[in-house]
C-alpha cells in the first residue's frame, strides 16, 4: 500500500506548478490552466484524506462529496473565465494580462 | 533471509503503478505550467488530468475518477482548446511568455513547495486503511448523501451552473 504521505507530496508538487503558472504567465489562458492545476491538487488531497483518514470509508464520504463539488464549480469557473477572456479579446485584441490595466488609477 | 523480509525489499505492483502515475503527473504538470507554447500547455493539462484520474482509481474513488474524465477532459480541456484557437493572434507573440515577475514567482512557488513538503513529512497523518468491501454500495451511499445531507449545496450548485453558463453565453456573444 502506498502511504498517504506520497499522495500529499504529489499534490503539493502539482499545486506549486499551478501557483508558478498563475503568478508568472503573461497569457490569461495559461493563468487559467494554472488555476485548474491548483484545483486538481486540492482534489487529490480531499480524496486521499477520505481514503486514509477515516475508519469507515464506506459511510463517511464527505471527502468524495467535496471533491465532486470542486469539480463542478471548476467547470463553472472555466466557462465564465474563458468567456471573459474571449470578450476582452474582442474589445482589446489582446489576452496578455499585463496590457489589461485600464482600471489602474 | 526469510520470504517476508525479501518481499519488503521489492516494490509492490501498486507502488510501481503509483510511481509511474506520479512521474507522468510531475512531467506533464511542469509542461502545463512552463512550456512557452500555449497549445503545449493545454496538452500538458490534459495529460495531467488523465494521470490524476488514474490516482483517483488507485485510491478506489472510481466515481470521482470517472467524473474527472467526463468533466475535466470532456468539457474543460475542450473549452480551453477552443479559447486558445479563438484568441490565436496572441499565441506566438513577439514577447516572452512570462511576465516581469518570472524570478519572484519561481522563488515563491519553489519555497511554497518546500514548506508544504516539510509539513507533509512532519505531520503524523492518521494513515488508517479500512478495506472497501463493496464499491457499488459506496456509490449508492454517495448518491444518498447528495439528496439528504448535502441537498441544499447540491441544488445551489445546479443553480450556480445554470447562472454561470448563461452568463458565459451572454459575455462571449457577438454583439
Amino acid at each position: 500500500m502506498v502511504s498517504q504521505t506520497w499522495y500529499l507530496a504529489l499534490a503539493a508538487f502539482v499545486f506549486s506548478c499551478g501557483l508558478y503558472a498563475a503568478l508568472t504567465r503573461r497569457n490569461a489562458i495559461a493563468v487559467l490552466i494554472g488555476i485548474e492545476l491548483m484545483l486538481n491538487a486540492v482534489n487529490i488531497n480531499l480524496v486521499t484524506f477520505w481514503r486514509y483518514g477515516s475508519m469507515a470509508p464506506m459511510e463517511q464520504l464527505s471527502g468524495q462529496v467535496f471533491s465532486l463539488f470542486v469539480i463542478a464549480i471548476a467547470g463553472a469557473e472555466a466557462a465564465v473565465g474563458l468567456a471573459l477572456i474571449i470578450s476582452v479579446y474582442r474589445t482589446r485584441h489582446t489576452v496578455n494580462l499585463d496590457e489589461l490595466d485600464m482600471l489602474k488609477g | 533471509m526469510s520470504l517476508p523480509e525479501m518481499s519488503a525489499l521489492f516494490p509492490t505492483l501498486q507502488e510501481v503503478i503509483f510511481v509511474l502515475f506520479a512521474l507522468l503527473i510531475a512531467v506533464t504538470s511542469l509542461i502545463a505550467a512552463m512550456a512557452p507554447n500555449l497549445f503545449h500547455n493545454a496538452l500538458g493539462l490534459v495529460a495531467t488530468l488523465f494521470g490524476i484520474a488514474g490516482i483517483y482509481f488507485m485510491l478506489e474513488a472510481e466515481f470521482v475518477g470517472v467524473s474527472q474524465i467526463l468533466v475535466y477532459i470532456g468539457a474543460i480541456a475542450t473549452l480551453i482548446t477552443f479559447a486558445i484557437m479563438l484568441t490565436r493572434g496572441m499565441m506566438f507573440g513577439r514577447t516572452s511568455a512570462m511576465n516581469r515577475q518570472g524570478l519572484a514567482g519561481a522563488i515563491i512557488s519553489g519555497l511554497f513547495f518546500v514548506v508544504l513538503l516539510g509539513i507533509v513529512f512532519q505531520v503524523p497523518w492518521p494513515n488508517v486503511v479500512a478495506d472497501i468491501t463493496d464499491g457499488e454500495a459506496l456509490i449508492a451511499n454517495l448518491g444518498a448523501l447528495f439528496v439528504s445531507t448535502y441537498l441544499l449545496p447540491f441544488e445551489l450548485l445546479a443553480l450556480l451552473l445554470l447562472v454561470a453558463l448563461t452568463g458565459a453565453l451572454l459575455l462571449a456573444r457577438d454583439r
